[in-house]
């Protein structure tokens, strides 16, 4: 029977690539392909382009996406890889498994530069509290007033290990607590509800009412401003700032020869991907849209100092960084 | 004819050997490779270690404690109308798929479950929900206090009635019954059963994996999981996996030190035994047990059910997500079942053609060892062992199947083996004298006499595949779900409706076969 499975399998194996052609198979995240992300916009719009198949295939979130991919490594079939982020960039190319980009990232703005040249920019936000003025009356004015406030307020966070606004918190905590990081962890331990894999499983969980508070993004109430039309939910502004995002995209070793990966990366810096991002990912654009965004936008929390760290120390400090967390969570 | 009947035992050890073999290598190579590296691990490993033991220790005492306090009543109380149903009721838990017990245990005491509102009501606070250890418990209870009760129900039964009529003469009051009559066999059981019920506490997964919310009630084998899937850091997942082994390994040994019958499967007389015992406060007092028993396993049940119906079952079944899960969970479970029943026959058969005591033993009872190693330890070597190949998510249909197959060996073996026994010590001589041998006996002899244990392994490992999470849980992918895998993904999104539909439908998929494997095997025609 075994053997069977295994020769049943090999068949499939020799029949795929034969369908191959004309295809381009993009690794994301959960929240990017689901009904209301970006993803079936995004994937008609390039067919209609490309005249190709656009195959999308999903993981929880950014940080599941960099560990499938080292999981699958050289034999892996993405060609695309889209919604890493800045904070992953260094240890996703010491995978050995990406190839330049090769477009230029002229027509891209984003908080600090970019000068990436695996990786491009496709939009980018602030990681921020989002609370629901129903339940809360004073919000955290600092991230201090978070960890140290009301134990029976909780908050709904992501796990750093498989979600980049998880691992965003972690740093975000870090880059404002430095070494009593985990002293700090320890107190909003206590405020926290529960540890979700990925960002749509927290913010489902928030807008349920399970949790009056939820880590997201400075960009989230507009979506409910857009769509829903309420002002119920807000954003906690930080004294000590805000986290940085920058969501970025690459093609694989394997896709740098598939000529689709580069147009693809290429038509996501223009419109037709752009126009996209602010009101289905409800992130800030990276590239130029043909309209301009929604005046929601411009009510949102600006953050008063932006606050990130180098890719590089990211790489290097992740893995103790994150057992610091685990060990705190546990205890 | 002999040899070939062995060479199909030693095949069907062979897949054993190789199932377990590889996923040893695969632990052993990341070990070696990793040279016992672990890093700032040692706090949360420690942790998660005395995490994993006291939770077992604490499943264990909400378990056996209800288990045996209800055994006493049921015993008592020997004739009431419904008694044999609810001890029928009482065996159900054990085939519900962990998934779909949790599932209901939320839908009842979650935050947004049905008592969530009296609770509010009640406590005059918001009712915090059950995830962490408190949910933990509660659904550890639900799985082995019924099975506690059952075996000590066994034991209490095997006291003589003279005894009891004995007690009377001598005008025992209930303080002295107890110590004189029921406690001896009960003592006796309770090692065994305390220990059964701690190993598959320590083992459990499913239930830490969807009642355990976050790092604060996490298990080794969540870790393991979690390990591989979460961090992608195989040397770690090694060193918990090995430390789980040694853990079970050590509660095995326990086990076997206490004379523990890990068979699991009582065999209850429900025959009427002697007269009534105590007064009319003893007899509500039982009433009483007996009836929050009653609720405490069927509420989760009903609660499944319940919920279930509120979902959109049609859109559900028509979705396209759902069927493909339904088809891949039903072909997985087919190929897995049909291979316990193969391996339990080829045993079985190996272990009456051979000779030497050595090789018997060894087909008798080689396979058990399966229930030492968890499925999701068998998973995780394999995991490190494959993922130098990048293969992990392509081999997923044949480690989900064969997995599954080897964790229903032990129990397709207690069919299969007793109807080939009994059928060849029939029809051997026979066979031998009419000259029938090879494929003619084959159809004509063997196959009329063992196809119901067959088909009563077949079904039971299909309901034991069917049911798995721990396996599914490292080699899913949005290529290959099963129903398991899907349910466990739109709890995971909140989809909770969703989720309680599926959870009905794969609970009354299991409960069909499990219902099925018990027929087919009661209607067995004396041998």
């Amino acid at each position: 029977m075994k053997s069977m499975i295994l020769g049943g399998l090999a068949v499939l194996a020799l029949v795929a690539p034969a369908f191959a052609q004309g295809s381009l198979t993009v690794y994301t995240y959960e929240s990017f392909t689901s009904e209301w992300g970006p993803g079936p916009q995004v994937e008609k719009a390039f067919e209609a382009q490309c005249g190709c198949d656009v195959k999308f295939v999903s993981v929880a979130d950014g940080v599941a996406l960099l560990n499938r991919l080292r999981l699958e490594g050289a034999s892996s079939p993405a060609e695309v890889v889209l919604g890493l982020d800045t904070n992953l960039t260094a240890e996703a190319k010491s995978t050995g498994l990406f190839a330049p980009h090769g477009v230029s990232a002229e027509g891209l703005t984003v908080p600090g530069g970019w000068s990436d040249t695996s990786f491009l920019p496709f939009d980018y936000g602030y990681f921020a509290v989002v609370y629901d003025t129903q339940a809360v009356q004073t919000p955290p004015a600092s991230l201090k007033e978070l960890v140290e406030g009301d134990p029976n307020q909780k908050i709904v966070i992501q796990d750093p290990r498989t979600s980049t606004p998880g691992l965003g918190l972690l740093l975000w905590v870090r880059a404002v607590y430095g070494d009593d990081a985990p002293q700090a962890w320890e107190k909003l331990k206590r405020r926290v509800l529960t540890v979700t894999p990925g960002w749509s499983e927290a913010y489902g969980l928030f807008t349920k009412g399970e949790a009056p508070m939820v880590l997201s993004y400075t960009t989230s109430p507009a979506y409910h401003l857009v769509s829903e039309k309420t002002d119920r939910y807000k954003v906690a502004s930080f004294s000590e700032g805000h986290y940085l995002q920058v969501e970025v995209a690459g093609q694989t070793v394997k896709g740098a020869q598939n000529p689709l990966a580069k147009q693809f990366l290429q038509f996501m810096t223009g419109p037709g991907f752009q126009d996209a991002i602010p009101e289905t990912n409800w992130m800030f654009p990276a590239g130029k849209t043909d309209k301009p965004l929604d005046p929601a936008f411009a009510t949102l929390v600006k953050p008063a100092k932006t606050l990130s760290f180098p890719p590089e120390e990211v790489a290097e400090k992740r893995k103790a960084w994150i057992d610091e967390w685990l060990a705190a969570m546990s205890r | 004819m002999t040899d070939r009947r062995i060479w199909a035992g030693w095949t069907a050890l062979l897949f054993a050997g190789v199932l377990l073999g590889g996923a040893f290598a695969g632990m052993l190579f990341e070990v070696l490779r990793s040279g016992g590296s672990t890093g700032g691990f040692d706090f949360y490993l420690a942790r998660i270690t005395g995490f994993t033991l006291w939770q077992a220790v604490l499943s264990t005492l909400v378990s056996v404690v209800p288990g045996l306090i209800v055994a006493r009543a049921l015993h008592r109380q020997e004739s009431f109308p419904g008694r044999s149903l609810l001890l029928g009721l009482f065996a159900v838990p054990l085939a519900l798929p962990a998934i779909v017990a949790a599932l209901g245990l939320l839908a009842l005491l979650g935050r947004e479950g049905l008592l969530a509102k009296p609770l509010n009501a009640v406590l005059g606070e918001p009712w915090p929900g059950i995830y962490g250890l408190s949910g933990i418990l509660i659904a550890h209870a639900f799985f082995n206090m019924p099975l506690a009760a059952r075996l000590f129900l066994g034991a209490l039964e095997t006291v003589p009635a003279d005894q009891w009529r004995l007690a009377r003469q001598l005008g025992f009051n209930a303080r002295q019954t107890f110590r004189l009559v029921e406690w001896p066999p009960l003592r006796t059981s309770l090692p065994g059963v305390a220990g059964l019920v701690f190993m598959l506490c320590v083992t459990s997964f499913t239930i830490v994996l969807t009642l355990g919310g976050g790092p604060r009630a996490t298990t080794l084998e969540v870790a393991i999981y979690q390990a591989l899937r979460f961090d992608f850091d195989p040397a770690r997942a090694a060193l918990l996996t090995v430390v789980q082994l040694v853990l079970a390994g050590a509660a095995v040994a326990l086990l076997g030190l206490l004379g523990a019958d890990t068979d699991a499967e009582p065999n209850l007389s429900i025959s009427a035994r002697r007269f009534a015992n105590g007064g009319r406060v003893q007899t509500a007092l039982d009433a009483l047990v007996i009836l929050l028993a009653l609720i405490f396993v069927g509420a989760p049940m009903v609660a499944v059910l319940w919920s279930g119906l509120q979902a959109d079952l049609w859109r559900l079944v028509g979705e396209n997500a759902v069927r493909r899960a339904t088809g891949v969970s039903l072909a997985l479970a087919a190929v897995s079942g049909l291979l316990a029943a193969l391996l339990a026959w080829s045993l079985a058969a190996a272990r009456h053609a051979s000779r030497s005591r050595f090789s018997r033993a060894l087909f008798g009872t080689g396979a058990s060892f399966s229930l030492v190693v968890p499925p999701i330890l068998i998973g995780a070597g394999w995991f490190m062992a494959l993922r130098e190949t990048g293969q992990v998510f392509t081999v997923a249909p044949v480690m989900v199947a064969s997995v599954n197959a080897l964790m229903a060996v032990p129990f397709a073996l207690r069919v299969v083996r007793p109807a080939f026994d009994a059928a060849a010590a029939r029809h051997d001589r026979l066979c031998l004298s009419l000259g029938l041998r090879g494929v003619n006996r084959l159809w004509l002899v063997d196959w009329p006499n063992l196809r119901r244990p067959l088909f009563t392994a077949l079904a039971f490992g299909m309901a034991l595949s069917l049911g798995d999470l721990g396996v599914i849980a490292l080699f899913g992918s949005d290529a290959l779900k099963t129903l398991p895998y899907l349910l466990f993904e739109r709890m995971g999104s909140y989809r909770t409706a969703d989720a309680a539909g599926l959870a009905l439908l794969l609970g009354l998929l299991c409960l069909a076969l499990m219902l099925a494997a018990n027929r087919l095997g009661r209607d067995r025609e004396p041998a």
